[in-house]
């Protein structure tokens, strides 16, 4: 029992570096993404459409696609992060965007007004009021991405879902509890703290 | 009194429709130029062309005797004061964080900025210590007003540019806020460019009134002279002031 316990702390953790890593990729790229977008209107169907088109590939498909494609494929770790961050994308991308484009137009011209650089109106306005979308998307790619991350064991990932893919595979319910339940916990867990920190970056 | 701002053959257009026709007026030190108009007579153009927001496509303007075109966008609009109706307030900020910030601008001192902030909360009769960490949302339309003029003011800036920062609020705050800003300019003498399409409030607050109709500078007269006025669209202004007059001396039954 004891071997059993030591097990699942030690997937526990790899399934949180794994979200972790595939949630902080995805967000470095589709947070400035998301900024540029906000500036070139003509841009913003093709970006926003792939990042569509990369949520609506079921995520076992994704990670088969992804296994022959040289430097990001092959069994392992990497081709989940990979698959993963993909996932992601689309909720911060989309929140991003929908949050720095529902900046009151008023406010926004004056800040111009008042002679606040691109730069400052960027930092000081339009990103803390948006703070709130994009918190809100964070939550759903993090939520998502801690469900999602328990298919990578198909293809050698690592994390909770290995218990999940060997309980099936023995046919035995605790096994698969043994992964379902901490990947459940983490992610009513992450839910909530990030749900927490949208209310405090609500305007109030 | 020295000229803060000259306007020559400003001319604009908004989406190949001409806005503005070769408007010419200059505001001095001291002074309020109310800038009077129907719904659509480019006088918030006017506003925004001064600022840099909307772009002239002929004339010339001067700021501080230097053409606008020599100045850095960024540089003229921190010499500007700003208000609008309804105030345009920083939602995330408190009252003390959006009065600093044209100072926070400017580059001045910390000390200083929270000393400034404190005096022109009590310029616009707001007690400092119950309203300085307040949020907008917890303001009254006549209380951020006070604030959205507070902030013009902090940078301490050559030209006020208002437009129609009253016209949202109920008559006798409005009333209070008019006689106050008229308190503030006899103080602090700044040159102002006020909007409005009241003609009240353009015969109270005015030095200069500008009549703008269809884009073109009607009347430029002070508020005497506006009254004698005998264009249409200042007879039509006139008759509007008139009406309420004799509306207002009907005997009550």
């Amino acid at each position: 029992m004891n071997g059993r316990a030591s097990e699942i702390a030690a997937l526990t953790l790899e399934h949180l570096q794994l979200v972790a890593l595939s949630v902080a990729i995805a967000a470095a790229i589709a947070l400035p993404a998301a900024v540029l977008l906000s500036r070139r209107a003509a841009w913003r169907p093709w970006v926003v459409g792939f990042a569509n088109l990369a949520q609506t590939i079921p995520s076992l498909a994704l990670f088969g696609f992804l296994l022959p494609i040289p430097l990001i494929g092959g069994i392992g770790k990497r081709t989940a992060v990979v698959a993963l961050a993909l996932y992601a994308l689309l909720p911060i991308l989309r929140n991003t965007l929908v949050g720095i484009l529902g900046v009151d137009p008023t406010v926004r011209e004056l800040a111009v007004a008042m002679g606040m650089t691109g730069r400052q109106i960027l930092w000081q306005v339009e990103l803390p009021l948006a703070a709130p979308s994009i918190l809100a998307g964070l939550r759903i790619a993090t939520v998502a991405t801690i469900g999602g991350a328990t298919i990578a064991a198909a293809i050698g990932g690592g994390g909770l879902g290995v218990f999940i893919f060997r309980g099936i595979a023995m046919l035995d319910t605790s096994t698969v509890l043994a992964g379902a339940v901490p990947a459940a916990l983490m992610a009513l867990a992450a839910d909530e703290g990030l749900e927490w920190m949208e209310r405090r970056f609500s305007p109030r | 009194m020295s000229t803060v701002l000259e306007i020559r053959g400003l001319s604009c257009s908004l989406g190949g429709r001409p806005v503005l026709r070769s408007v010419s007026l200059s505001v001095a030190e001291g002074e309020t130029v109310v800038l009077l108009g129907r719904s659509g007579s480019g006088k918030t153009t006017l506003l925004k062309a001064v600022l840099g927001l909307a772009p002239a496509s002929g004339g010339e303007m001067l700021f501080q005797s230097r053409p606008a075109s020599e100045w850095r966008p960024i540089e003229l609009r921190r010499r500007m004061g700003y208000v609008v109706q309804d105030s345009g307030l920083f939602p995330h900020w408190t009252v003390e964080r959006n009065i600093a910030l044209p100072a926070l601008l400017a580059g001045r001192e910390p000390a200083a900025i929270a000393q400034r902030v404190r005096e022109l909360l009590e310029a616009v009769s707001l007690e400092p210590d119950e309203f300085r960490g307040r949020y907008p949302r917890h303001l009254s339309g006549g209380q951020k007003q006070r604030v959205a003029i507070a902030r013009a003011l902090a940078a301490d800036p050559p030209l006020l540019l208002l437009d129609e920062p009253f016209a949202a609020l109920d008559p006798i705050t409005r009333y209070d806020l008019q006689r106050q800003f008229l308190d503030l300019r006899r103080r602090l003498g700044k040159a102002a460019l006020f909007v409005t399409h009241d003609v009240r409030e353009a015969l109270m607050m005015g030095t200069r009134i500008a009549l703008l109709a269809g884009g073109v500078l009607d009347v430029l007269a002070a508020p005497a002279e506006f009254l004698e006025a005998r264009t249409p669209e200042a007879r039509a202004f006139l008759a509007s002031l008139e009406e309420t007059w004799r509306t207002d001396e009907r005997p009550r039954l």
